[in-house]
């Protein structure tokens, strides 16, 4: 028997990097120099690492996976089903490789929507203060992994004030087994500016691939931003995502993020109220069945007074599947009249179905509220009857509460067509017989 | 209304239930007659709502003894749904709140599930909203409602109409309003009891648990029932709600327990 070691494991996915182009600009190049630095130095997780107790990635080290390098032939008419009526704004990425004859940009938009490694130079100034900077992969062997590849990805610039009333569609979509892609999004919204962007991961086939996301975005003073994620890759794929947002002074920060695919699925969304006032409102959904495994992070960090912040983060788990919530919420000394809750609900569907859920409060200010819960069970039986008081069978009404029990996060989507498509699929994904 | 002719709907004789092991119904006595309206009152833990969970079949409330026939049909034998589908309504003294769903899905699935076990025609959602609205009108209810999820956030006299709107589409035979003039101010209690009024026939029959004479006033019984300990211990018409409003429950149980003794010495 071959014993692959996590360093070789992580050598073996570092192979293409060398190949990556060099970038323009001298401090982009040394932060992936730097991130490889990282990436030799640090080890893949495992179950010893408290941050991964209840993730077992191993399967992912027993796969390997490279980056493509190739643009793709799709066209429009492969993947257009994935398209959102309401966002002329599009970015699309193939395995990775930003796809321009999938992508498409409105010319009024009033902001700035490129793929990053054509924009470098021409929005240098924007990128620099925060590009690397919000993710820290110091001990983050993904984020370092996916700095080191960092060429392209999604870059949204919206200026001052700018208010843009369509959503962004930032559209990744896999299409080969042993691909390893690494998208990449930075979303600055300068001062008193509004966004929505939608960050969407779908896959063309059933096949085993490595999807491994950084996504930063930074909020000036006053900013509103509505992100809304969507993991939906394929059953044998592994999703790991980190995702940082800066919230400065009396910004917004909504976030729906919704897990469906992928053998294994991390994400970790960090939350940091920089200034007064700020606000974050995070909901998530994991819905999984059979032997998935999704794990959601969360830490909101209060560094200053007058933040608040609002989280539920829900799961159905069905067959043998297993969600894990961590929800950190940090209060650090000074931010007083932080306004904080959390609820974290889950539903087991099976007897084999499991669900670990921690609440992590650390709060070092004596003037704040915060709340915070944990639910786990079946469905409730008063619930049930009412339902069939109404004529409803026993499978139907235990259906329509399964289904409403995720149509809840999803209902918090402001777009129509996705909502609609999303509940679609918690319907189908709900309904037994 | 009391018709000579009309024929029996529910026949419940020495009805015993039980509620985690506790009995709380012990030997319950009625019999409804469609077109009539009955009022089942009685202090708090008499067993009204256990009484009406139970006809429901709710699976808490453990039947140990006695029967039920509805329409010539053994009750204690249907599932929940089926009774809801034979004609059977529970209207809940505390509406159940279902966030993710929105209240016209709700009202359409319900509908439909019951038009297609009566064998009649489902509707669409474009025919149904029409439908549904004018129902409404009888609550004066505001369309709003429907895009809400169900019940979550009503206040207790929305939930009551929203209850009472189930009842008027889903037109049952027998329907049981559990203190459905709880947490009803004035003019809600008015609107909600002529909603009710409205929708009672000759073919169908209401009985209404409540705790207080004033919905009465707007939906007259023809017959009131005073329940104690599990148990049916008088029936009058109408007044005799008016005489317990003046003089309370108290004296019922002492002329109860006085006939009782008295059975007993003969």
């Amino acid at each position: 028997m071959r014993i692959v070691t996590s360093n070789s494991y992580l050598e073996s996915l570092l192979q293409g990097q060398p190949q990556l182009p060099a970038s323009p600009l001298a401090w982009l190049n040394q932060l992936r120099a730097n991130a490889v630095d990282r990436v030799a130095a640090l080890t893949v997780p495992t179950t010893r690492d408290e941050e991964w107790r209840f993730t077992d990635i191993s399967p992912l080290t027993k796969q390997s996976f490279q980056p493509v390098r190739t643009a793709s032939r799709l066209q429009a008419a492969d993947v257009e089903r994935f398209y959102l009526g309401e966002a002329v704004t599009r970015l699309v990425f193939v395995d990775g490789v930003y796809a321009p004859q999938l992508s498409s940009v409105a010319r009024d938009l009033g902001v700035v929507v490129t793929n990053l490694s054509a924009a470098v130079s021409a929005h240098a100034a924007a990128i620099e203060p925060h590009l690397g900077r919000h993710t820290e992969f110091q001990d983050n062997v993904f984020a370092a992994l996916n700095t080191a590849f960092l060429h392209d990805g999604a870059l949204i610039v919206v200026p001052r004030n700018a208010s843009v009333a369509v959503p962004v569609h930032l559209l990744f979509i896999a299409t080969q087994k042993e691909a390893a892609s690494y998208p990449r999004c930075l979303l600055v919204a300068e001062s008193g500016s509004t966004v929505t962007v939608v960050e969407d991961y779908v896959a063309l086939q059933e096949e085993a691939y490595f999807t491994n996301a950084v996504t930063e975005i930074a909020l000036a003073d006053n900013a509103r931003v509505n992100h809304i994620r969507v993991q939906r890759d394929s059953g044998p794929a592994f999703h790991i995502a980190n995702c940082a947002v800066s919230l400065a002074h009396a910004s917004r920060y909504q976030s729906v993020s919704v897990a469906l695919g992928a053998r294994i699925s991390r994400y970790n969304l960090n939350v940091l109220q920089a200034a007064e006032g700020a606000e974050c409102a995070i909901d998530g959904l994991a819905l999984i069945a059979e032997r998935q495994l999704a794990d959601t992070h969360t830490c909101i960090d209060h560094a200053k007074p007058h933040g608040t912040s609002r989280q539920l983060h829900k799961c159905i788990v069905g067959g043998a599947a297993h969600a894990v919530f961590n929800g950190k919420i940090v209060v650090r000394p000074g931010a007083q009249l932080t306004d904080s809750s959390q609820s974290s609900r889950n539903l087991l569907l099976t007897g084999k179905a499991r669900v670990d859920t921690k609440p992590q409060l650390e709060i070092f200010a004596d003037d704040v509220k915060c709340a915070h819960g944990a639910t786990v069970g079946q469905l409730d039986n008063e619930e049930v009857f009412y339902l069939k008081s109404r004529g409803l069978s026993d499978v139907a009404a235990r259906n329509l509460l399964t289904y409403a029990f995720g149509a809840e996060i999803i209902d918090r989507i402001p777009i129509a067509s996705l909502k609609h498509r999303l509940e679609q699929t918690v319907l189908e994904q709900t309904q037994s017989n | 209304m009391i018709h000579q002719d009309s024929k029996t709907l529910l026949e419940v004789r020495g009805l015993c239930a039980t509620v985690n092991s506790v009995e709380i119904l012990k030997g319950i006595d009625l019999t409804v007659r469609s077109g009539e309206v009955h009022a089942l009152m009685g202090p708090n833990g008499s067993g009204k709502s256990t009484f009406a969970k139970a006809l429901a079949g709710h699976p808490a409330y453990v039947v140990t003894g006695g029967a039920v026939v509805y329409e010539g049909k053994n009750l204690l034998e249907l599932k929940p749904e089926e009774r809801a589908r034979a004609g059977v309504f529970l209207g809940f003294q505390y509406p159940i709140e279902i966030p993710g769903v929105a209240n016209s899905q709700f009202l359409r699935l319900t509908y439909n599930t019951v038009q297609a076990q009566r064998g009649k025609d489902e509707l669409d959602p474009l025919e149904f909203d029409d439908f549904v609205r004018e129902k409404m009108k009888l609550l004066e209810m505001n369309p709003d409602f429907l895009d809400r999820s169900v019940n979550e956030g009503f206040s207790g006299g929305e939930k009551k109409r929203n209850e009472i709107l189930q009842m008027a589409l889903l037109e049952p035979r027998l329907a049981i309003l559990d203190e459905t003039d709880s947490g009803l101010d004035i003019d809600a209690l008015r609107v909600v009891a002529h909603g009710v009024n409205r929708l009672a026939s000759k073919d169908n029959a209401i009985v209404l648990v409540t705790h207080y004479q004033r919905m009465l006033n707007y939906i007259v019984p023809d017959y009131v029932h005073v329940m104690e300990s599990g148990r049916i211990v008088k029936t009058g018409g109408k007044e005799l709600a008016l005489e317990l409003e003046r003089r309370g429950y108290h004296w019922v149980s002492v002329e109860h327990r006085a006939a009782a003794g008295a059975a007993a010495c003969a």
